[in-house]
């Protein structure tokens, strides 16, 4: 059970939020209404997403005072605490990524995996063609094609031939390329990812317990990030990792764990050395 | 001094680094040319579809599309305003009666994720508080264009969510038979939808009760088009783009001093050609080249 402790927080959290919003809409509970894309807690507190937001502005949209506190509440958030923890606490594909990584890991579809010659930096780019397209069109172009949204959005108001959207993501993730949406495309992931760089919520690593058995690495969804691993007591700093806690829940040597901490290096490595 | 030591170094790279780096670059470029076309390609198909009814208060459709961000607040305001809720006998809430507004879902071919309405299966209501234009985060909705100035209160008689077309030949009324379905459904009877008395030539005793739309009162609500009874509704809803026409200012009704005012936003037309070198009074005097 120790072994799984914050993938059942995490999927509980995920599942508790969708199931808050499908009663906002069909029972009229107002703890929590909208979808993911702006939401309202309590009637009274705006959530938005911000990338959304800012497609919209570069778009060349009037912005709602309502939108722009919602997005500064989110920013705030994430940007201080959570890092990129919208991704693997919240987000609704994360569930399906993680199937499709589930499967390729069961059945060894990894072991066939062929070099693919996407980078895990196309999110970036993704997010400057997307603001370039909505600055163009002048609408959100994310927006329009997003799975993300057509997941949230169609389990709350209907899904309509977005299961197939579900498909797409699973088999691309299966067969295609490894953590190939999350990990390489998504560009909310990548905004994230940015937000998050100078966040509180961060990995530790104590290299003295670890014994290099590499599971960490074999569960992490962004294993870039866990560079350090066996070779020095670092905390994880790149805004790619997305705080989900996996690695600390297979790591049976208590070498990896969540620390809050405001520096990146000194301070963490100095209490990695205390504990030590 | 370092600075320069880096500098030199990389000049030094064999050229199959530079031709590789290069290469990458180009690539990166091109895929990034190749995804934002196939992209925009698809966006801009996707939002053509404006053959749709938005909810009251929404924007111009292409304010609205850039505007909503697609939470689906409007929806659920809809589904759960009064007097949609079901309750059983001992006044517990057992469920709602379906939407006026959706979501555009994939497969819908419309916008997707913006609200609409389909007035025909369900058409809106026009409640009195306009709980979807209230309840609007993004101002999609503008709540503001609906309140009326003297009640400071939200007004849904100023929503223009499009307006009603009556197609003549299909609708019963235009071939004599008795029907006011659409006459007795307009929440604005007799203001937005009024019944002309004609005389029925062909029986030479009977009358024509005709549907008449006046879009200055029209919301474009859809109750009309929902309570025709012939098989595809001979009243319908258009967005008001499609559905009016537009006079300019060439023309003002010469009886109507408030109408008059337009004739002044009128530009001037020049047309020049060989002709307009001449005056026409010179035109007129010179007979046969007699100036000449």
């Amino acid at each position: 059970m120790k072994n799984y402790l914050f993938l059942i927080a995490r999927r509980v959290i995920q599942i508790s939020i969708i199931l808050l919003f499908l009663a906002g809409n069909y029972y009229g509970w107002k703890i929590l209404t909208g979808n993911l894309s702006t939401s309202s807690v309590f009637g009274i507190i705006p959530l938005s997403d911000p990338y959304a937001v800012l497609q919209m502005f570069v778009a060349g949209a009037v912005i709602s005072s309502n939108l722009i506190i919602g997005s500064v509440i989110i920013i705030l958030f994430y940007g201080i605490i959570g890092g990129r923890a919208f991704c693997s606490w919240i987000c609704p594909v994360n569930i399906i990524t993680d199937a499709a990584n589930w499967t390729r890991r069961k059945f060894g579809f990894d072991m066939i995996a062929k070099k693919t010659p996407i980078s895990r930096s196309t999110r970036y780019w993704v997010i400057v063609i997307s603001l370039v397209l909505s600055y163009m069109l002048g609408l959100a172009a994310f927006e329009f094609i997003s799975p993300i949204s057509m997941v949230h959005r169609g389990i709350v108001f209907g899904m309509g031939f977005g299961w197939a959207t579900i498909a797409v993501i699973y088999l691309f993730d299966l067969f295609v390329l490894k953590n190939g949406w999350c990990g390489h495309i998504c560009p909310l992931g990548g905004f994230y990812s940015i937000i998050g760089k100078y966040r509180l919520l961060k990995v530790k690593h104590d290299s003295n317990a670890c014994t290099a058995c590499m599971k960490c690495k074999v569960v992490c969804p962004e294993n870039q990030v866990l560079h350090m691993i066996a070779k020095e007591s670092t905390p994880v700093i790149s805004g790619e990792c997305t705080n989900c806690g996996r690695c600390i829940d297979v790591c049976d040597d208590n070498a990896l764990g969540f620390f809050l901490k405001v520096d990146n290096n000194k301070k963490g490595e100095k209490n990695n050395e205390k504990d030590n | 001094m370092q600075h320069k030591q880096k500098k030199t170094n990389s000049y030094k790279k064999p050229l199959s680094e530079s031709r590789r780096g290069f290469l990458s670059t180009t690539r990166n470029l091109g895929l990034a040319i190749l995804g934002g076309l196939t992209w925009s390609a698809y966006v801009d198909e996707a939002k053509a579809n404006k053959l749709l009814l938005r909810p009251p208060g929404a924007l111009k459709e292409n304010d609205f599309l850039k505007t909503c961000i697609k939470c689906g607040l409007c929806v659920e305001a809809c589904r759960n305003r009064d007097g949609n809720i079901i309750y059983d006998d001992k006044g517990k809430r057992i469920g709602t009666k379906e939407p006026t507004l959706k979501l555009a879902k994939p497969g819908d071919n419309k916008p997707l994720g913006t609200p609409y309405f389909n007035a025909r299966k369900i058409p809106c209501f026009m409640c009195d508080d306009i709980p979807c234009a209230e309840v609007c985060p993004s101002g999609a909705l503008d709540i503001k264009s609906l309140i009326n100035k003297k009640s400071k209160k939200p007004d849904i008689t100023k929503a223009r969510m499009g307006l009603a077309i009556v197609h003549k030949e299909s609708c019963i009324a235009y071939w004599g038979l008795q029907c006011d379905a659409c006459y007795r459904a307009c929440p604005l009877m007799g203001k937005a939808l009024t019944i002309d008395m004609q005389m029925n030539k062909r029986t030479g005793k009977h009358a024509f009760l005709l549907p008449v739309v006046h879009s200055d009162y029209c919301t474009g609500c859809g109750l009309c088009e929902h309570a025709c009874v012939v098989e595809k509704a001979a009243i319908f809803v258009l967005p008001l783009e499609y559905a009016k026409g537009e006079v300019g200012t060439h023309y003002v009704k010469g009886w109507d001093s408030g109408d008059q005012q337009r004739v002044k936003k009128a530009k001037e037309i020049h047309t020049i050609d060989e002709r307009s070198k001449r005056k026409a009074v010179d035109k007129l005097n010179d007979i046969g080249g007699l100036l000449e």
